[in-house]
């Protein structure tokens, strides 16, 4: 293979990740789990460029990493095809479609928030939308594992940001050092079982 | 200077969002109402009917929204580079030093722990925009005692979407627009 034609194949490579993720970020309503099954359609189904596993491993890491699951997933997507130019890429094509939809929304809304008929329509709409997000959390709460701890986790952040106005962050925090601790204590548990 | 505010503003929302493009509810809320007072309470909630109905996450939606009211379309191009770069790096270190399913246990272990806590932080947003539609009052704990008045169109739709998700498990963007119609023909009516 001649240098110019591996330069070509790679720019065509960048090319393909950047439209691909542009399409995935215009298309895909409704939160980071709908875009990653149309990333598994696009990326393992349709192109091979993953294998099922690697798109698993990408979705697990996606998940657990701070930050939205679409850009983290598709950080990752670019990253294992073409690595650090290849994530700059694949978020350039994630990030532009909000980025010019909702800059041209934002526009439109301080021009015609204060109309009467848009304001109805927002109001409607806010009722909406606190019932859609009370009910993600609720069936999040269905989920979450039975038990003592988790419990206790769950309604000690609830009444400590609801009724004391508790930093976020801090919130935040403290559950990461306790899942480290938990997971500290969980791997020395291991080592004295295996010995 | 605005566009550094914004940049690191939601620099803080990008590191502190665990779990998912709900979670970074409660954050977005803190840093643009509470502490910088870039959008009102209503702005805010109007801001999340929004962005739920366009493609893209939230917290993106809400960075390009609050980036081009405080300060153009250079606000939101530096709202969103600081939300997309704790992403960026957190997620290409951990790829590079995480060998697979070794450390599988480690990520399961700190999900379980996390998601109690963001569930509980969703559930307040939730609650929070239910309360400033329906009881006119900013959601401000303190304030809760004094409600002005209870808005019994917003409580109705309110009810009726929950009503319908539970019932039909329909799309959220679905709940949104219907919920839109519902809110002009109803407060036309009432008016």
């Amino acid at each position: 293979m001649t240098k110019l034609n591996y330069k070509n194949k790679k720019l065509k490579l960048h090319l393909q990740l950047f439209l691909s993720t542009l399409y995935l970020s215009s298309v895909t309503f409704g939160g980071g789990y709908v875009i990653i099954s149309f990333m598994k359609k696009i990326f393992v189904e349709k192109h091979n460029w993953l294998t099922e596993d690697e798109m698993l491993d990408i979705t697990t890491l996606a998940q657990s990493s701070p930050g939205s699951i679409a850009i983290n997933a598709s950080v990752l997507v670019g990253y294992k095809m073409a690595g650090i130019t290849g994530a700059f890429v694949t978020v350039l094509g994630t990030v532009a479609p909000p980025l010019f939809i909702i800059s041209f929304i934002s526009i439109i809304y301080s021009k015609f928030s204060q109309n009467e008929n848009v304001k109805f329509v927002l109001k409607g709409m806010n009722s909406g939308v606190s019932a859609v997000i009370i009910d993600v959390s609720t069936s999040m709460f269905k989920k979450i594992k039975k038990s003592f701890f988790s419990y206790t986790i769950f309604f000690s952040s609830f009444l400590l940001v609801f009724l004391l106005n508790i930093d976020v962050k801090i919130i935040i925090i403290s559950s990461i050092i306790l899942g480290l601790a938990r997971f500290f204590i969980f791997k020395k548990n291991n080592e004295r079982s295996l010995k | 200077m605005i566009f550094l505010q914004l940049f690191y503003s939601f620099f803080l929302i990008g590191i502190f969002t665990l779990g998912g493009g709900y979670a970074s509810l409660s954050l977005i809320q803190e840093q643009i109402v509470e502490k910088n007072n870039w959008l009102t309470s209503s702005e805010y909630v109007d801001l999340i009917a929004i962005s739920q109905m366009t493609p893209g996450p939230i917290a993106l939606n809400a960075a390009t929204f609050v980036g081009q009211t405080t300060a153009g379309f250079a606000g939101s191009i530096s709202a969103t580079l600081g939300y997309v770069t704790p992403s960026f790096i957190i997620v290409i270190t951990l790829a590079y030093f995480i060998k697979k399913s070794k450390n599988k246990e480690a990520i399961d272990i700190m999900l379980d722990t996390l998601r109690p806590s963001v569930t509980a932080l969703i559930m307040i947003s939730g609650f929070g925009m239910a309360f400033t539609s329906i009881l006119n009052i900013s959601f401000e704990i303190i304030e809760i005692i004094k409600i002005k008045s209870i808005d019994i169109v917003s409580l109705l739709i309110f009810t009726f979407s929950f009503f319908l998700i539970k019932k039909f498990k329909l799309n959220p963007i679905y709940i949104i627009i219907f919920s839109g119609i519902l809110g002009i023909i109803v407060y036309k009516l009432f008016k």
